[in-house]
């Protein structure tokens, strides 16, 4: 329960961080895809399952304010929180590379989705120029942003786990 | 033994796999559903509207208000430099004020000709401010703090200062939806206001690094169209009125077919610093015409 109301706070925080200050501060127009830190990083930290429902209704949020259909960008969100669940068996909490690498991956991943599907396939072929000007910046910013962002994901997720295990023993 | 079958006196839980398989039928359903029809837009909107909404619209005035306090910091020091050379300045415009006069007098006459003053300062608008950008970096996207309860609707136009931005592609109950002109999926009618020649301009994600937009499909068998020629919207686009400006021409090409010209235009709207927007909150009413014209038959 307590679970819940935080990671839903925090998914609003970041939803409303991504779409008003970080467009104060964006460098050239591109903002970092806070949503996808907070997929992936519960996906590696808590499993698959918690990535996949947090991924989905982060991406549930985006599709009901900037997406074109429902359902597009909670598959996307949905997948790479899944993808990163399977990562969770090889996670520590002091080893820093790896959630770095997940999310440069789950975010390249999906800028590369959402390229193919929206842009490609309506004849747009200039990959070199999108990845240049649009994926790039991205991933180089949402890291930026990751290394601040990551370790407060990390406390936020210890000390819930701190009072789950503290009430679990309370009723044993 | 299947896995989600409930074992006595073992809490149920649904393994990740199958609450993958059915979230993504899930998804893949609304995907479909809501690619033409927008069955649950209503419900979705008004539950963010409550949930999320005044936290953007809280954010975003606080952020403003910080904005606009550091940048007077800033601007002091500015100011006093910035004084002396407006004073020269004074000068200078006062002269170049009388010549815009005269041109005034000419733009007046223009005006009339074309019939463009009577339009386009003739609507209903209402203002509007922005409080939220698209949150991914693929489309230009943006949420205003107006909706259906201040009596906007979906296919309203949007203007900000001199020129189109784009239309209200979907509202909650107190915030819509704007997709601009410059977005890469979005394509408007349009005209060259002095030859009157149709064209369409279409956003691209590509050009816009460089502060313009493409157009196409500009059929100019006279040779007429130069750049520099302002395109308005068109009297056959069936979702925005007519002769709003959209920009200026800044380059022309003939295609490959030798028909038709494309190119590309500047718009009119300071994109990167809008603020504030106004919504013409009268619809170009295609629907309703044919529907009496209908019932009239």
């Amino acid at each position: 329960m307590k679970r819940t109301i935080v990671v839903t706070v925090l998914i609003i925080f970041c939803f409303l961080l991504q779409s008003t200050v970080f467009h104060a501060v964006a460098f050239g127009g591109i903002v970092p895809n806070l949503l996808i830190v907070l997929a992936a990083s519960f996906g590696f930290m808590r499993g698959e399952k918690t990535g996949l429902v947090i991924g989905f209704f982060c991406g549930l949020l985006m599709d009901i304010f900037f997406g074109e259909v429902i359902g597009f960008y909670a598959l996307l969100y949905m997948y790479a929180g899944y993808a990163n669940g399977k990562f969770n068996h090889i996670f520590f909490p002091e080893d820093v590379k790896l959630p770095i690498a997940l999310i440069i991956c789950s975010d390249f991943c999906y800028s590369l989705v959402c390229y193919v599907l929206m842009f490609l396939m309506r004849t747009r072929f200039h990959f070199g120029h999108y990845f240049l000007y649009v994926i790039l910046p991205e991933i180089v910013y949402t890291i930026v942003v990751t290394i601040f962002l990551y370790p407060v994901i990390l406390w936020i997720n210890r000390k819930l786990e701190d009072s789950e295990k503290r009430s679990a023993k309370k009723f044993v | 033994m299947s896995p989600i079958i409930k074992k006595k006196g073992e809490k149920f839980t649904l393994p990740s796999k199958y609450l993958l398989f059915i979230l993504t039928i899930l998804c893949a359903g609304a995907i479909i559903l809501t690619f033409n029809t927008n069955i649950f837009s209503g419900s979705l909107n008004t539950v963010v509207g409550y949930v999320i909404v005044p936290f953007q619209r809280g954010v975003s005035s606080v952020g403003s208000w910080l904005s606009n306090r550091s940048a007077e910091l800033v601007q002091i020091r500015d100011l006093l430099s910035e004084n002396a050379q407006l004073r020269k300045q004074v000068d200078e415009l006062s002269i170049e004020n009388a010549v815009l006069q005269q041109d005034r007098y000419e733009l007046t006459n223009l005006r009339e000709l074309y019939d463009l003053d009577s339009q386009y300062e003739g609507y209903d608008k209402v203002g509007a401010r922005i409080i939220a950008k698209d949150a991914g970096n693929w489309f230009h996207s943006f949420v205003i703090d107006k909706g259906e309860e201040d009596g906007i609707a979906v296919d309203m136009n949007v203007i900000a200062g001199s020129g189109l931005v784009g239309r209200i592609v979907d509202v909650g109950p107190n915030w819509a939806k704007v997709t601009t002109i410059i977005a890469d999926n979005s394509n408007v009618s349009g005209k060259v206001l002095a030859t009157s020649d149709y064209l369409m301009v279409s956003g691209d994600l590509e050009l816009y690094a460089g502060g313009v937009i493409a157009f196409n499909k500009l059929v100019d068998s006279q040779e007429r169209v130069v750049e520099g020629d302002k395109i308005v919207t068109s009297n056959i686009s069936d979702k925005y009125l007519p002769n709003i400006l959209i920009g200026y021409i800044s380059t022309i090409n003939v295609d490959a077919n030798n028909i038709t010209k494309s190119g590309l235009l500047t718009p009119a709207v300071d994109f990167e610093h809008l603020e504030e927007v106004l919504v013409i909150t009268q619809l170009k009413q295609v629907q309703e015409m044919a529907e009496t014209a209908w019932r009239a038959e």
